[in-house]
C-alpha cells in the first residue's frame, strides 16, 4: 500500500526527521490560507498523487504570490497527472500540499528498502539527488552507495556515518545526518514499510538537512498490525476495479486487452495470459480467484471481469486442487445464467473431479466453449474474440 | 530416494486442530504420508484424527520422533511457529501460510542462519502448495492423484502452475521424483537454487524443471548454479510475458522492479546459461520429454 507525501512526512517528523513547513489543502482557498500560515514569499504547491516524477508531469508549481498559489491550486485540483509510474490512465489529484520554499544548497538521494537477494533492509544513497535514480544506477553506478542492515541488530551508527560521508556532507553536518538516517530507519522498521524514499534530501544554506519529498510503501501483509497506517489508504488513488476485487478477496489487475480471464493461482494466471498473447490475443485482466472458489465467488469474479466493457470474450482456466471442478462448473453455469452473459465463454477445467465438472457444463445447454488443454483454451478464446470483432465490423 | 521427504519421514502438523490443518492433515494421511501427530498450544495430551496433540514442537520431537513439519498457523503467528520448529530440531519445514509480513520472514531467515549449516532446518514456502514425493509422501495441499512417480524433479513458486506441469508430464507418461513449491513471497525459505542442489544429489532425479516467474533474481541465480555445478539438465519456463512493469501479479514477489526481472530478460539470460527453455506454458511437458529422450 502506498501513501501520500504529506502523510509520509507526518510520520517522518515523529521520528525526528526535519521537513519544510507545509500544510494540506483541498481547495484554492485552503491553499492560500496554508501559504499565509507558512509565511515567506515563495511556496511550492504539490499535487498529492501516488506516484513519483510528479515534477516532470507538471504536478509541482513554484509560486511567488498568494494569487499564484490560488491559481496553481485551481489548476492542479481535479487534474489527471500522467507519469511513467502511473501508467497511461494517470492519477487524479484531489489533495494539495503547500510547502515553504527551501533555500537548497545541495540535493541528495536517500532510500531504504527491503532487498530480496540479501533478505535484508538496504540503505541506498547518492550525492547526486533530485534526478532519476534508476537512470543514475545505469549510467554511473559508482555514484550510488548501498549499505546492508543486519536484521538482528538493526542500523548501527557507523553505518549511518558511512552513508553521511558517502552523501558528501560536510563534517559539521554528520551528527545531523546520523540522526536523520536513524529516524528514517526506525520509521520504516516500526511501521512495516518496505520502501522509504527521500528524493531529494536537501542540504540547506543553513546546514540543515530536510526531506523535501518522501514516498513510503507498506507491506500489505503487515497492515493487520498497523491500523494507523491502514487508515491512511486513499482509495481514489487506486484502480476502482482492483479495490472492488480486494474487498471480495479476489486478486485483480486491469490490463489493456480484450480477453477477460478468471484463473485460480497467480502463476497459472500469468501463464494463461502468456498463452493468450502467444495465440495472438491480449488479456484484459489478471484475476486470481484463489482456493475456495464458491458459486458466489465465481459470480462476483464474472461480474468483475465483465464490468470491463472492452472484454470481447472470456476465458476460465481452473486447475482444481482444493477446489473441485464440479463446484466450479456449477458456479460458472449459475453465473452465466444469472448475469445473462452475451459474449463467448471458453472454459477449461482440470484436476479434481474433472469428468463431473465437464458433464455439468455439457448438460447446462449453455453455449459454453470447452477446452482440454491450456493451449487449446487460449486458441479458442482468441478465435472467439476475433469472430466477435469481425461481426462488430 | 526422492528429495526432502519419503515414505518414512515422520511428519507433524503445526496448527493441527484448526479447520484448515485438520482438512489437509486428513488428506495427507489418506495419501499415505507418515503423519505422527500435531501441535496446538494448550491442547497437548488430546487426540485428534487418532493422533497425539502436543503443546510444543520439542515434545513432538522427543516423544514421537518428528522430523518434518507443515505449518498452517495464521499469518500473525506463523513466523513464531517456524522458528519454534527450527529450535526443536525439525529437519524440514513447509510453511503453507499465505500473508506472513516481510519483516517477520527476515527475522526467520536470520534466526535460521544462527544454526551451523549441517544442523539448520530446511524451510520451503511460505505461501506455497508444499512438497510431494509421488507414491511416497505428501507434505502439502496439492491434489496428490495428478502426480505420477518418476524421475523428473519440479521446483516452482506457483501451486496451480506446478499442477499444470505435473499433469502435462503424466499425459506423456512421465513421472516426478519430487515436486517442491518454494512459494510466491518476496522472501522465502529456500530459493530455486537451494532446491536444485538437492535434486543434483538425488540419484533418482534425471532432469529438473524449474517453473519461474517475473520479479527477483532467483531464477537467474539458479541458472548460474546449474551451469557451474549441475550435471543434470535443467528445463525452465518463466511466467509473466504479459505482465506490465511495476504491477503486482498476485504473488507479492511477482512484480517487475529492476532490470533483468522481466520474463523476456530472464529467458534470455537462462538461455545463455545453457538452460533449455519451454517456450510456452503448454510446452513444459514436451520440452522435458525431449530432454529426457536425449539422455536415454
Amino acid at each position: 500500500m502506498d501513501i501520500h507525501e504529506y502523510q509520509a512526512k507526518e510520520i517522518l517528523t515523529e521520528y525526528g526527521v526535519k521537513i519544510a513547513d507545509g500544510g494540506l489543502a483541498y481547495s484554492p482557498e485552503d491553499a492560500v490560507q496554508r501559504a499565509r500560515e507558512i509565511g515567506g514569499s515563495i511556496w511550492a504547491v504539490k499535487a498529492q498523487i501516488h506516484s513519483g516524477a510528479r515534477g516532470k508531469a507538471g504536478g509541482i508549481k513554484l509560486c511567488r504570490s498568494h494569487d499564484d498559489v490560488a491559481k496553481a491550486a485551481e489548476e492542479l485540483l481535479g487534474k489527471r497527472l500522467v507519469t511513467h509510474q502511473t501508467g497511461p490512465a494517470g492519477k487524479v489529484c484531489g489533495r494539495l500540499y503547500v510547502e515553504a520554499g527551501t533555500d537548497i544548497a545541495k540535493e541528495l538521494y536517500f532510500c531504504l528498502l527491503v532487498d530480496r537477494s540479501s533478505e535484508r533492509i538496504v540503505m541506498v544513497g547518492s550525492a547526486q539527488g533530485g534526478m532519476d535514480i534508476e537512470e543514475l544506477a545505469q549510467t554511473r553506478p559508482e555514484a550510488i552507495t548501498k549499505i546492508y542492515i543486519e536484521p538482528s541488530v538493526g542500523l548501527q551508527d557507523f553505518q549511518a556515518r558511512a552513508m553521511a560521508f558517502a552523501l558528501g556532507l560536510p563534517v559539521s553536518m554528520i551528527n545531523t545526518a546520523v540522526k536523520t538516517i536513524n529516524g528514517c530507519y526506525r520509521a520504516l522498521r516500526d511501521n512495516d514499510a518496505n520502501m522509504l524514499e527521500i528524493n531529494p534530501l536537501v542540504m540547506t544554506g543553513k546546514e540543515d538537512l530536510l526531506a523535501l519529498d518522501c514516498k513510503m510503501g507498506f507491506d500489505d501483509n503487515a497492515l493487520f498490525r498497523r491500523h494507523r497506517i491502514a487508515e491512511l489508504r486513499d482509495k481514489t488513488q487506486e484502480d476502482p476495479r482492483e479495490m472492488a476485487a480486494a474487498d471480495r478477496g479476489l486478486s485483480y489487475v486491469g490490463l489493456d486487452g480484450d480477453i477477460g480471464c478468471m484463473i485460480n493461482g497467480a502463476g497459472l494466471a500469468m501463464a494463461t495470459m502468456d498463452m493468450i498473447k502467444l495465440a495472438g490475443g491480449e488479456p484484459a485482466n489478471f484475476l486470481d480467484v484463489g482456493g475456495g472458489a464458491s458459486p458466489e465467488r465465481t459470480e462476483k469474479a464474472f461480474r468483475l471481469v465483465l464490468a470491463d466493457k472492452n472484454v470481447k470474450a472470456m476465458l476460465v482456466n481452473i486447475f482444481a486442487g482444493i477446489n473441485r471442478c464440479d463446484w466450479i462448473a456449477e458456479g460458472v453455469v449459475h453465473a452465466v445464467k444469472k448475469i445473462d452473459m452475451k459474449i463467448p465463454l471458453i472454459v477449461r477445467l482440470s484436476g479434481t473431479n474433472v469428468e463431473e465438472g465437464r458433464r455439468i457444463i455439457a448438460q447446462s445447454g449453455l453455449p459454453i466453449i470447452t477446452a482440454e488443454t491450456l493451449a487449446e483454451a487460449a486458441e479458442k478464446a482468441v478465435q472467439a474474440r476475433n469472430e466477435v470483432v469481425a461481426r462488430e465490423g | 530416494m526422492a528429495i526432502l521427504i519419503n515414505e518414512n519421514t515422520r511428519i507433524i502438523v503445526q496448527g493441527f486442530t484448526g479447520k484448515i490443518g485438520t482438512f489437509h492433515a486428513q488428506d495427507m494421511i489418506n495419501y499415505g504420508s507418515n503423519v505422527v501427530g500435531g501441535i496446538t498450544p494448550g491442547k497437548g495430551g488430546q487426540s485428534h484424527l487418532g493422533l497425539p496433540v502436543f503443546n510444543t514442537v520439542k515434545q513432538a520431537v522427543d516423544q514421537v520422533g518428528a522430523e518434518a513439519s507443515i505449518v498452517f498457523v495464521p499469518p500473525a503467528f506463523a513466523a513464531d511457529s517456524i522458528m519454534e520448529a527450527a529450535d526443536a530440531g525439525i529437519k524440514y519445514c513447509v510453511a503453507i501460510t499465505d500473508g506472513i509480513p516481510t519483516q517477520d520472514m527476515m527475522k526467520v531467515k536470520n534466526f535460521l542462519r544462527r544454526f551451523p549449516e549441517d544442523e539448520r532446518m530446511i524451510l520451503t514456502g511460505p505461501n506455497c502448495a508444499g512438497t510431494i514425493s509421488p507414491g511416497r509422501s505428501m507434505l502439502g495441499i496439492m491434489p496428490g492423484h495428478i502426480y505420477m512417480q518418476g524421475n523428473v524433479g519440479i521446483v516452482g513458486r506457483s501451486g496451480t502452475l506446478g499442477y499444470e506441469a505435473a499433469d502435462q508430464l503424466k499425459r506423456l507418461g512421465i513421472g516426478v521424483s519430487t515436486s517442491v513449491g518454494i512459494g510466491g513471497d518476496p522472501i522465502n525459505g529456500s530459493s530455486h537454487r537451494d532446491i536444485l542442489e538437492h535434486f543434483e544429489r538425488d540419484p533418482e532425479t534425471k532432469v529438473v524443471l524449474m517453473i519461474g516467474e517475473i520479479g527477483g533474481p532467483q531464477e537467474v541465480e539458479a541458472g548460474i548454479f546449474a551451469k557451474e555445478h549441475m550435471t543434470k539438465p535443467l528445463v525452465s519456463y518463466i511466467a509473466g510475458l504479459t505482465a506490465p512493469e511495476g504491477r503486482r501479479m498476485g504473488h507479492a514477489g511477482a512484480i517487475i522492479s529492476a532490470a533483468g526481472e522481466s520474463a523476456a530478460e530472464k529467458v534470455a539470460m537462462l538461455k545463455d546459461l545453457g538452460v533449455t527453455i519451454a517456450p510456452t506454458p503448454s510446452a513444459m511437458g514436451e520440452t522435458v520429454a525431449a530432454v529426457l529422450a536425449k539422455l536415454a
